[in-house]
């Protein structure tokens, strides 16, 4: 890895050479600068701006899409005094972020429609959302981290308050919020702690810091808690979960899928960043906490997941389960861990937006959301596909085999038992038979049952098409696995 | 000349594909669906006569061998091959599929393409786990049989088909998560998941233990025995007479077949700890589930219950060998022959029973044994076939249920007269609850006026039973043919399980 120094510019040659680095930059610089035109487009579009925003965002995206690809085989590097890296991880991070947040357009756009809200504030804010996310992945110092997850927050914050005529929206946005700004400030708070003890900002000069202390000191420990606490909310892992139900079900729709699929990944990457990338040496503390909160939200997650009867809200619980793998698949502290827990991501955020992008795509006749599960009674007669489609993502999400789901398991399962850690992973076994329990239930109510209200569809082909691709993917990657694991298995080496 | 033909992947992917087809086809029409699938059946079935003709029962090898990477990152193969064991259990899953979809025939118009493909797309499955080689592959296609499995049960069943396919889903999905950590432990100590270099690893006497008692839970749920066998009389008495047929005739054997695969090569010294366990809940399922049986009301449960005694005999048979003494091999063999024997023999005779429970009910809507009684004199010839399989079920000499009871209580009798002794109940218990459900139903005075009105079997319903029939005769009268198939590999088997895997 070299760095590169910006005031040591003192010719023609090393601007050019500089230029060239900067290359990688690219993705997060051209989103920025089309964000900010498209902003301004959209205010002097008139009538037409909603369809026209929808349309350069998904260009847009598309284009960050193609300058990451474009960067796909460059050498990793550290720029900008050590703030901005550029390392595999950052790329496939980044990659899954830019295709998931077009995904979430093409599906969200339907249901904004068919409520009369479809508004360019939607694209824009998820624009800005999206350049958040971008900034975390390649962040390697607190300022940078902290950035990028403002700027996804905040945009968050506004989308979940996006439909602000409605009561639920408000009530989750200003939940949403409070929670969130109080954990931004544990994490803020963690972070200063680690700065006053360390004297630095940069997670690789605190992680050289760490390697040559050889006692603990009562600083270090309070401010890994802290930022341990941090990490835990943006996860939404138990106990600091709160905020997860009410917010995926007070939110639209359109932005619950927003806040299930996409920041998954910044979550994740941001945890790496901070705990591997800056703390490995501290990995028996903070495996310790993270077997916690896994412990618990597996627990919690599974368990409470079984009493709701509201779908997005069961959909929150299991969310805070799959955390819970994910956190297994972490907390083993060394690359094949990693390595499992970025695969379970990839693949949950796969499933989560085929669920709900059924929910997106299905309507009542009074364009009112779908809420209670029994209003899936008898989906499997009225619109088989989406019905197959739920049927694969429900059985994914149970981890059984002839869906990728399975995979996803198998690995977080294989790094506990190859770290030696065989009584989680017969607590996460066993609370997968748990979670089976309410997958099977929605599967009960679309075949099982007979239709007693008949719900409609949006009128979208792009986002049908889309979705059913999405459906495809889940079993298609179980007989092509390869492709992405290897990558995820290369994000760390 | 067929060698050079990946058979094997044909028997599975031919039905799963063909399942699909049939779905699409609903939109021609019913009709098409419906002779479809009964085409890619008897396809699958044609494939498999073949596989049957070109295997060389005299070797002990895996024969019609394939291999392909699957996973890179995990080390899994698509691996597939055959021996004298699986065999036998693929030809029984071909002709059970065939009669299942003849069966099926007028059931549910509004719904039938799904309902043959999905027992298509079972047939599949179940094929793939009496073929595969690589212990993930193996699984998948383990687990995989459940979905298909659950919607049947879910979509055609009875009344509380919600609360007895949910409950036969959780408690399979239970026992097979810990064969899944067994497999990556097993893995992460070998570096392969290829079923024949596990049965070559050694393993230390804990570990062995820990590796059988997750074979045991996983295979002791799915064969099913006592105690975790109280999801197979729900799931049987809810499921549609397809999915009972399904279910008793192969999916319990998938159960013991993994024994065969998994825990005795694979662990045998802890199998040879641990026998006196599994005899002991084979005895009990044996004794104690055949008084169960005779308290039924329900024929469905009833059958049901005799399933799970007759499965006690089939691990009865397997495990009984580790209590034989070395120089009693010939007697081990014949414990692990009749085992086998009795595996397949179950599957027609209980696939029988179904059958004619569902010719029944198809007609009355009631498996309640007092809402039948003189049925003789209204359908002679369903009379005739349901005695036969009745006698079959008790175990009478002649038909294919007394050769495989006959080997194994031979064999347990050189190992402890005890054992003998208790397995020999059933020869009275199962003589008293079969033939008393058939006195009871057949026999008699004629019950009601609705049973005096039944008409007799038709064309079809004939067919499927006088094939089955056939079957049952033709192993209770000329069972070598069987038992010469799987000879070689029950002696490989029989060396494998004297070896103790232990590290030197």
């Amino acid at each position: 890895m070299d760095s590169l120094d910006i005031n040591s510019i003192d010719s023609l040659s090393s601007l050019f050479a500089m230029l060239a680095k900067l290359l990688v930059v690219m993705p997060g610089i051209a989103l920025l600068i089309a964000a900010l035109a498209i902003l301004m487009i959209s205010l002097f579009a008139g009538r037409k701006s909603e369809y026209l925003t929808f349309v350069l965002s998904l260009a847009t995206l598309l284009g960050v899409v193609f300058l990451i690809l474009l960067g796909i085989k460059r050498p990793d590097v550290v720029l900008f005094n050590g703030m901005y890296v550029y390392d595999e991880l950052a790329k496939l991070i980044k990659l899954l972020v830019c295709v998931t947040v077009a995904v979430i357009f093409i599906y969200a756009r339907p249901y904004l429609v068919s409520r009369s809200h479809s508004r360019p504030e939607f694209y824009i804010l998820g624009l800005f959302a999206t350049l958040g996310m971008l900034v975390m992945a390649s962040a390697q110092n607190f300022i940078t981290i902290y950035l990028g997850l403002e700027l996804l927050s905040l945009c968050l914050y506004a989308l979940v308050a996006y439909m602000r005529d409605t009561n639920d929206a408000a009530e989750a946005a200003i939940k949403y919020f409070v929670l969130g700004a109080i954990a931004s400030g544990m994490l803020l708070y963690g972070m200063s702690i680690m700065y006053g003890v360390t004297g630095t900002l940069s997670l690789s000069e605190i992680n050289t810091y760490l390697a040559n202390v050889n006692d603990l000191n009562i600083g270090l420990i309070f401010a890994l808690t802290f930022i341990v606490v941090g990490v835990a909310f943006k996860f939404g892992a138990v106990p600091f979960h709160m905020w997860v139900p009410d917010v995926y079900q007070g939110a639209p729709t359109a932005v619950t899928l927003f806040i299930a699929t996409a920041p998954k990944f910044a979550a994740f990457v941001m945890a790496i960043r901070l705990l591997s990338d800056g703390m490995q040496e501290l990995v028996v503390d903070w495996q310790q906490m993270l077997m916690i909160l896994a412990v618990l939200s597996l627990i919690f997650g599974n368990v409470i997941a079984i009493a709701q009867s509201h779908i997005k809200r069961m959909l929150a619980y299991s969310a805070i389960s799959h955390i819970g793998f994910v956190l297994l698949g972490f907390l083993s502290g060394e690359n094949f861990g990693y390595a499992s827990a970025l695969f379970y991501t990839v693949i949950y955020v796969l499933m989560a937006a085929g669920a709900f992008g059924v929910l997106l795509l299905l309507k009542k006749n009074d364009d009112t959301d779908i809420d209670a599960l029994s209003e899936f009674k008898g989906l499997g007669k009225s619109h088989p596909r989406l019905a197959i489609i739920m049927l694969l993502v429900m059985f994914s999400m149970a981890g059984m085999p002839l869906t990728v789901g399975f995979y996803a398991k198998l690995y977080v399962l294989q790094s506990l038992v190859y770290n030696n850690f065989i009584w989680l992973a017969i607590l996460a076994v066993i609370m997968s038979i748990v979670g089976a329990f309410y997958y099977l239930r929605v599967i009960k109510y679309m075949y099982f049952d007979e239709l007693e209200q008949s719900l409609g569809t949006q009128n979208a082909l792009v986002a049908n098409t889309v979705l059913s691709i999405n459906g495809l993917l889940i079993i298609g990657l179980f007989i092509f696995p390869n492709y992405l694991l290897n990558h995820c298995v290369n994000a760390f080496q | 000349m067929f060698n050079s033909l990946p058979i094997l992947s044909m028997l599975i992917w031919l039905p799963i594909v063909g399942g699909l087809l049939v779905l699409a086809a609903k939109k021609v029409s019913i009709d098409t669906a419906r002779w479809l699938s009964l085409i890619i059946a008897l396809a699958t079935l044609i494939v498999s006569i073949v596989l049957m003709r070109g295997f060389d029962s005299s070797q002990y090898v895996m024969q019609f061998y394939e291999q392909i990477p699957w996973v890179d990152a995990f080390n899994i193969y698509y691996a597939l091959g055959v021996d004298g064991i699986s065999v036998p259990l693929i030809l029984l899953t071909t002709v059970i599929t065939v009669l299942v979809i003849i069966a099926g025939w007028e059931i549910d118009r509004e719904r039938i393409a799904e309902y043959l493909a999905a027992f298509l797309i079972l047939e599949g499955l179940m094929i793939g786990v009496f073929c595969a080689l690589d212990a993930i592959l193996f699984y998948t296609f383990f687990e995989g049989m459940l979905i298909p499995m659950f919607l049947i049960i879910g979509m055609w069943g009875g009344p509380r088909r919600v609360y007895a396919t949910i409950k036969f889903f959780l408690y399979t999905f239970f026992g097979s998560v810990f064969l899944l950590i067994a497999l990556i432990y097993m893995y992460l100590n070998t570096g392969t998941f290829e079923i024949a270099a596990l049965q070559l690893a050694r393993f230390n006497e804990d570990q062995q233990l820990f590796l059988f008692l997750a074979f045991f839970i996983a295979f002791a749920v799915k064969i099913p025995m006592w105690p975790v066998h109280t999801w197979l009389p729900d799931a049987h008495v809810e499921a549609p007479t397809g999915g009972s047929v399904v279910l008793a005739a192969i999916m319990l054997k998938v159960g013991g077949y993994g024994f065969l695969r998994f825990s005795i090569p694979i662990t045998p010294y802890a199998s040879n700890q641990l026998a006196y366990l599994v005899i002991a809940v084979s005895l009990i399922a044996v004794v104690y589930i055949g008084f169960v049986a005779l308290a039924q009301r329900d024929m469905k449960k009833l059958i049901a219950y005799s399933s799970i005694a007759h499965m006690g005999f089939v691990t009865l048979g397997f495990f009984v060998i580790f209590k034989l003494a070395a120089n009693n091999s010939s007697y081990s063999e014949l414990a692990l022959q009749g085992g086998m024997v009795q595996m397949i023999s179950h599957g027609f005779i209980s696939g029988a029973m179904f059958l004619c429970v569902g010719v029944l009910y198809d007609r009355m809507h009631s498996r309640q044994i007092a809402d039948y009684g003189g049925v003789v004199n209204s359908m002679p010839k369903f009379a005739t076939f349901f005695v036969i399989f009745a006698m079959a079920n008790a175990g009478l000499p002649g038909t294919s249920g007394f050769v495989g009871e006959f080997m194994v209580i031979l064999a347990s009798f050189k190992a402890n007269v005890w054992f003998a002794f208790l397995a020999a109940t059933t020869l009275i218990l199962g003589a008293a609850y079969t033939l008393w459900m058939v006195k009871r139903v057949v026999f008699g005075e004629v019950g009601n006026d609705e049973v005096a009105k039944l008409k007799d079997v038709n064309g079809r319903e004939f067919f499927c039973l006088f094939v089955l029939a056939i079957f049952v005769l033709w192993i209770g009268l000329w069972p070598d043919p069987l038992i010469e198939m799987m000879d070689a590999s029950v002696a490989h088997l029989l060396y494998q399980a004297q070896q103790t895997n232990l590290p030197l």
